[in-house]
């Protein structure tokens, strides 16, 4: 028993990292119908920023928590204004191209400047340890990250359901012309939308920072799991993401620790399941395949 | 010279065609004992993937460093004054590797490829060796394969093999009491070949491997394969990964809490390069086999002082193990004055060999494994670092005879 536990947790702290990721993902797709394969990159380049912003500026993970979702949101911004903006009225398939181009780009530029081998960090000594929860035993930092990222989901949820402006990007991603139509400059919120949807992104890069191998290529095979993600969610489902990030989650660590082959498998043999059952992805609208 | 000269006449047919064939050839050539009369050293490796730092450009420059000392120490007496070094991306795929390395050998006269790692990688330009008829001295690959049921005659394997590495770390940590295993590897030719190695080796020295668990390749997250692998209460989790794998499983360890328990991590294969990125505190303590240690004697330190001073870095094993495949083929085609692939094999077959690299080291002739002494080191904690890249405390020195499986027993027969 208290094995599944621990199996459940882990789970849902890997899962914590696709859902944010995804999250950011969705709502680029939503509101700009980008498919933003430069997704993974952007996680890379938030764990290779925080690793860099201790080792210069002696800035803790705290600090990077704040800084660089602020920085990736810069970043996120010029790259809209400089490339993506130009092909949004072109074929969806131009901006998959190009941000499958700045990929590959912003790998090699992060592999001419520090290596492959990776950067060194270190988790702060506050979150090390663990906690014994009745036998379960949960590294203190698996359970920040997880509390973490429920809370910004959670966050993201409110914005989104609670203010004008999410009013206003969820109206933008489900109904667009409709959006047009009542006089809402839907353009105005491109740029900020995908700044947003890339910070999330660096977002998850800082939480992976202390635990996983900060290379150039971290975010390659992250990024193929976040398409199965988004793919299960259903494209540009902001809830869905969220469900399919710790689903996805969940599977991977169950998937380990029965099926130890297969457990990267078993993510993509649920991907073709919820393709050939619901198409639209768990929380896609139905409509938008007819 | 009596030598060269015997070599000239012998081929003096083969002289004056080229010679033809070159427009006259410069004065003081010493002409047809060279294909195309010069000597091309081609490195093929990874020059941008997971193991560039390993081995990478770096290594084309240990190679490099090579040539200088052969220049040096031979000058004008040297049987061939073009030496050239070429430098290959193979990308750690076989598929490339397999047609760069017929590409080398066909039109970029190469001589000799050095290097290679990924060991399916290495396998197909062994391959390629024998079906060209031409040198391949191997660093980075460490499949027994090369040496064993795919050994040919002119490919040799140069620094180390996964037996080595399982057989100094299994064994000694087997033998120091972590009695009950558990492996973790990666599901590749590489980590089952290790994982095969270091059970053997375990058991010989009285352990048992209570299980063995495949992951996939790449992976970044290891927290339940790590639950379960603790789960069997093993005294030791051994590791068969390599690169950024090695990285996010050791960080994932040290957070499990499995350290706590009293579960030792031992590491199948590392290099100190995975040290530096990581840095000590995270590996501080684990025991692992290094055929060759920058600072474990004051002749590596002199080298690998030349070396940071070419490169920026303190050489890996690999660096060290190209200089000395590069420098050991170089004196081979002095003694034989030609770059004749047979003459270089006999020439090399059976030799002792002391240098940079090297201790106590012979190429045996059986299965062209070349074996010497290696380490068993563990690493350092913070504290007692006391420059940079001063990472390893050498725990054991793994005699040549210890290390290497004996040559009767690697299943390797050289068909011509």
């Amino acid at each position: 028993m208290s094995a599944l536990l621990q199996y459940a947790v882990q789970g849902l702290a890997a899962g914590s990292f696709y859902a944010l990721a995804a999250l950011g993902l969705a709502v680029i797709f939503g509101v700009l119908g980008v498919v933003n394969f430069a997704h993974g990159a952007f996680y890379m380049l938030g764990a290779v920023a925080t690793a860099v912003l201790l080792d210069t500026l002696d800035l803790t993970l705290w600090w990077s928590l704040l800084v660089v979702p602020v920085l990736m949101f810069l970043f996120g911004v010029v790259v809209e204004r400089l490339l993506v903006q130009w092909l949004l009225r072109l074929d969806p398939l131009y901006n998959l191209l190009l941000t499958f181009g700045l990929t590959l780009v912003l790998v090699e530029l992060v592999k001419q400047q520090y290596g492959v081998s990776g950067l060194p960090y270190r988790l702060p000594s506050g979150l090390q340890g663990r906690i014994d929860l009745a036998g379960v035993v949960l590294p203190r930092y698996q359970l920040f990250v997880l509390f973490f990222s429920i809370a910004l989901c959670v966050l993201v949820w409110l914005m989104m359901t609670r203010t004008r402006i999410g009013m206003i990007v969820r109206a933008a991603t489900e109904k667009p012309e409709l959006a047009r139509a009542l006089g809402i400059n839907v353009g105005r919120w491109v740029t900020p939308v995908f700044g947003f949807g890339v910070a999330l992104a660096g977002l998850a890069g800082v939480l992976a920072a202390p635990f996983r191998a900060i290379t150039a290529d971290m975010g390659n095979n992250f990024a193929i799991i976040l398409f199965a993600v988004v793919v299960i969610g259903g494209l540009g489902s902001i809830v869905g993401a969220v469900v399919a990030g710790f689903l996805v989650g969940l599977v991977e660590a169950f998937g380990q620790a029965y099926a130890p082959t297969f457990a990267q498998i078993l993510i993509f043999v649920l991907m073709a399941l919820v393709i050939l059952i619901r198409p639209a992805g768990l929380f896609g609208r139905q409509e938008a395949t007819t | 010279m009596e030598s060269t000269r015997k070599w000239a006449g012998a081929s003096a047919l083969t002289v004056t065609l080229l010679l033809s064939a070159c427009g006259g050839g410069g004065p003081g050539s010493s002409g047809g004992d060279f294909t195309g009369d010069k000597l091309v050293l081609a490195v093929l490796n990874d020059q941008s993937g997971i193991y560039k730092d390993a081995s990478g450009p770096n290594s084309v420059k240990a190679v490099k460093m090579a040539v200088a000392d052969f220049r040096a120490k031979y000058g004008d007496k040297a049987v061939v004054q073009e030496i050239e070094v070429t430098s290959t991306d193979h990308q750690n795929k076989p598929d490339i590797a397999n047609t760069k390395a017929s590409e080398l050998y066909e039109r970029g006269g190469a001589d000799v490829i050095l290097d290679v790692p990924t060991s399916s990688a290495a396998l197909a330009v062994a391959n390629q060796a024998k079906n060209h008829k031409k040198l391949f001295l191997d660093v980075s690959a460490a499949t027994t394969a090369l040496t064993g049921a795919q050994c040919n005659k002119y490919t040799f394997q140069w620094a180390y093999n996964t037996y080595l590495l399982a057989n100094g770390t299994g064994t000694t940590v087997t033998r120091d009491g972590g009695k009950k295993w558990t492996i973790l590897f990666p599901d590749y030719e590489f980590g089952q070949n290790m994982t095969k190695s270091f059970t053997d080796a375990v058991t010989k020295a009285g352990g048992t491997v209570q299980e063995t668990i495949p992951t996939p390749f790449p992976n970044e997250n290891f927290a339940t394969f790590l639950t379960k692998a603790g789960s069997s209460n093993p005294d030791v989790i051994g590791t068969m990964h390599a690169g950024g794998d090695l990285i996010n499983l050791v960080k994932q360890f040290n957070e499990s809490g499995l350290k706590d328990k009293g579960v030792e991590l031992a590491v199948g294969l590392m290099l100190i390069n995975d040290i530096h990125s990581l840095g000590v505190e995270q590996f501080a303590g684990t025991l692992f086999t290094d055929p060759w240690y920058w600072n474990m004697d004051a002749e590596a330190r002199a080298w690998a002082d030349r070396f940071l001073a070419e490169t920026g870095a303190r050489p890996s094993f690999e660096h060290a193990g190209n200089y000395s495949a590069a420098l050991q083929y170089l004196e081979a085609v002095q003694a034989v004055g030609t770059d004749d692939a047979d003459a270089v094999v006999a020439n090399l077959e059976g030799k002792k060999v002391n240098d940079v690299f090297l201790r106590n080291g012979e190429i045996r002739a059986k299965d062209h494994s070349v074996v010497h002494d290696a380490n068993l080191a563990r690493v350092k904690k913070p504290a007692d670092v006391k420059e940079a890249w001063d990472y390893e405390e050498i725990v054991t020195k793994i005699p040549a005879a210890e290390g290497f499986p004996p040559a009767e027993a690697s299943g390797c027969s050289m068909k011509p």
